[in-house]
């Protein structure tokens, strides 16, 4: 395979990395991405346009998010490695900005978009309900009706989210078709936007979807993997060494991982979540399980059967729960500049755990299955690699749930 | 070269009036019973039928369609199976035309270039996929055209003229107009504005014009066939099949009964359609 000279220049003009992503939309809504690729591309050259990211990013977000080096973290894996070994652990701290993940830096990048275009009316798909939130959020900031679609299955484990979305002022529908999680709202999700063309804005969540929505989302997430090299060099003076970050679409990896794909120096790993075990098959790993395929417009690994039929995906984390990626991701394991590898439940859950017991901090279920990896990876390095985790949300929302599953009734 | 679409869409407007087009999805509810409703549809009244694919997550289909997608597959239908069901009705017709309507991952999971060749072997003579834009038009209409199946495109109430010369570009056997921004079987299209819609699209093609999304009546297939080359239903008969089904969903001896006399009564609102106009 060719090696190119950058890894930073997709998606090439008609929306592909390699042989994945593209346009694989019903002819309806072709217009509308045209429209949206060209209101994009005029909003990035338009300076008032940054600058208002720029103000709300840090006065509404609270931005730049702390790098933090996670000192009871590093020693307590130190003393569990061989002599020397035990790399030092920073995390990116996303779970602090307002609404509690990294979600809403791409939200902010798609509404102030919206507002631009004219639309008053925004749809969203969610899974664990994050972006759900902070979409809501910024549609109650910005006075905009908001539409979210969420699996029946998601709403219910994820109630206190549900509540936040209604509280805000957002129509929350709970998708009863297929396997009622977060694919299916994004089918839910697309059905309303063929339907209510002239009116709407779909705003989605991850770096995933047609082109140019995977571009578009990385773009507004890169400020987390921009602040970190900036942080780093603050810090350390000079990069880190490796990066990890939990994948389901991938917006949170890939926004830490964009600006570091040119350095390579800098490893990269991102975590999909193995749910019972990738044997098993009731996993959501993408990437390791799956194979390339079509759906909900782009080109990229996917979960299915010899016939082409989409599988349901099975995580802890309503967040990892799909049976997809971001087409960015499936480009750089296919060439090899990321390493992917997952964590089970059963890891997150102890992850989840540990690091509330050692640093204080409640990470969400999603980013403690990257926190489960650092855990294997640290040990293998030596005490002077400096490793970044994304701490891409924090763990309320799944309090609920982590409580039942260790059998504590609230 | 003449395909049958090309026949068959010739010789319902010599006879002045429109195509009925009918959708039914491949497998629902059971293979047997499918292929059964398959072959009785031209003598109910079908000039042209379209066989859906089923798939996991029909984006673009509402609640009955979605719904009988997922009845097909639980009954263990694949695509290798719909093609063996076009290769058994085409023992006993070789004049209806058949189109495979769906979406292109099972497609690209059985490989395009195998399933073009079976597909043509099998007697299928057009495709219909909706989530293949002329933006990917290298992924299955070029390698489609090139094996003798007409790609038949989608224009849709958001193609603009700037943009239909670029939908109608690679398209074969018919256009299909879907008449509402929305799902399958969801709003009713205005007969009017539909009307002025494919007038609209017949200025740009020589090719005939099939409206469908919505039609649900005898009545409304009626009006809206006074204004176009053909009329596509699918939802409505899905819901009559529906109707018939058990409380395991299994077929009974009503099922086949309920979608033949429906289609019967829409081709014959249908086919009186233009001659009254004309009248």
């Amino acid at each position: 395979m060719n090696v190119p000279n950058s890894f930073r220049t997709g998606p090439d003009e008609s929306g592909h990395f390699g042989i994945f992503g593209g346009r694989f939309v019903a002819e309806t809504l072709m217009p509308l991405i045209l429209d949206l690729e060209k209101a994009y591309n005029e909003a990035k050259a338009d300076p008032a346009y940054k600058a208002e990211m720029d103000a709300g990013l840090k006065h509404y977000v609270g931005r730049p998010s702390p790098l933090y080096y996670a000192e009871r973290l590093t020693e307590h894996l130190r003393a569990n490695s061989e002599p020397g070994k035990g790399a030092k652990i920073y995390f990116k701290r996303e779970e602090l900005n307002h609404t509690g993940s990294h979600k809403v830096n791409n939200v902010l990048g798609q509404i102030l978009l919206a507002r631009r275009m004219g639309k008053k009316r925004i749809i969203a798909e969610t899974g664990a309900g994050q972006h759900g939130v902070a979409t809501a959020t910024l549609c109650a900031r910005y006075g905009l009706e908001c539409v979210v679609y969420m699996g029946a299955v998601d709403v219910s484990r994820q109630a206190p989210n549900v509540f936040r979305m209604k509280m805000l002022g957002a129509t929350v529908v709970p998708v009863q078709s297929g396997s009622k999680t977060l694919k299916d709202a994004m089918n839910e999700a697309l059905r309303d936007w063929v339907t209510n063309v002239d009116s709407t804005f779909y705003c989605i969540g991850t770096v995933a979807g047609p082109h140019p929505y995977p571009g578009m989302v990385r773009d507004f997430q890169s400020v987390i993997g921009n602040e970190t090299r900036e942080q780093m060099l603050e810090a350390e003076g000079r990069l880190p060494d490796s990066l990890v970050a939990c994948i389901g679409g991938g917006s949170n990896a890939m926004g830490l991982f964009h600006p570091f794909l040119d350095d390579p120096s800098v490893k990269i790993f991102g975590v999909e979540a193995a749910g019972h075990g990738i044997p098993t098959g009731e996993h959501a790993a993408s990437l390791t399980g799956g194979r390339p395929g079509v759906l909900h417009g782009n080109r990229t690994y996917l979960l299915m059967d010899d016939d082409g039929q989409i599988a349901e995906a099975h995580s802890i984390s309503a967040g990892l729960d799909y049976p997809g990626i971001g087409p960015e991701h499936s480009w750089l394991h296919d060439i090899g500049r990321a390493t992917y590898i997952s964590a089970t439940d059963e890891e997150a859950l102890s992850a989840f755990q540990l690091v509330a017991k050692l640093e204080g901090i409640i990470p969400a279920l999603e980013p403690a299955h990257a926190l489960a990896k650092v855990a294997e990876l640290a040990p293998t390095f030596p005490q002077d690699h400096l490793m970044v985790v994304n701490l891409s949300g924090r763990g309320d929302k799944d309090i609920p749930q982590v409580a039942d599953i260790l059998g504590t009734r609230l | 070269m003449t395909t049958r679409l090309d026949v068959r869409f010739a010789s319902c407007a010599s006879e002045g009036r429109a195509a009925l087009v009918t959708f039914v999805t491949a497998g629902d509810p059971d293979y047997d019973t499918s292929l059964a409703l398959l072959k009785a549809l031209p003598g109910a009244g079908a000039d042209v039928i379209e066989l859906g694919v089923p798939f996991t997550d029909p984006m673009a289909d509402g609640p009955a369609i979605q719904a009988a997608g997922l009845r097909a597959l639980k009954a263990g239908q694949t695509l290798r199976k719909t093609l063996a069901m076009v290769r058994a009705f085409r023992e006993t017709n070789d004049s209806t035309p058949i189109v495979l309507m769906g979406y292109y991952n099972p497609i690209y999971i059985y490989g395009v270039d195998r399933f073009l060749a079976d597909a043509k072997e099998a007697g299928v003579d057009g495709l219909v996929v909706v989530d293949l834009p002329p933006e990917e038009d290298n992924e299955l209409c070029l390698p489609a055209l090139l094996a003798g199946l007409a790609f038949i495109r989608l224009a849709t109430p958001t193609t603009d003229d700037k943009r239909l010369p670029a939908v109608l570009a690679n398209t074969a056997g018919f256009v299909y107009y879907v008449s509402i921004t929305g799902i399958t079987g969801a709003a009713t299209p205005k007969p009017d504005v539909v009307a002025q819609a494919v007038a609209r699209i017949k200025r740009h093609t020589a090719l005939p014009v099939a409206v469908g999304f919505g039609v649900k009546t005898p009545e409304h297939a009626a009006a809206i066939a006074a204004g176009a080359d053909g009329v596509v239903v699918g939802s409505a008969l899905i819901d009559a099949l529906r109707g018939t089904l058990d409380a395991e969903d299994k077929a009974t001896p009503a099922t086949i009964p309920a979608v033949t006399r429906l289609v019967g009564d829409l081709a014959a609102a249908v086919h009186g359609a233009r001659r009254q106009a004309a009248e």
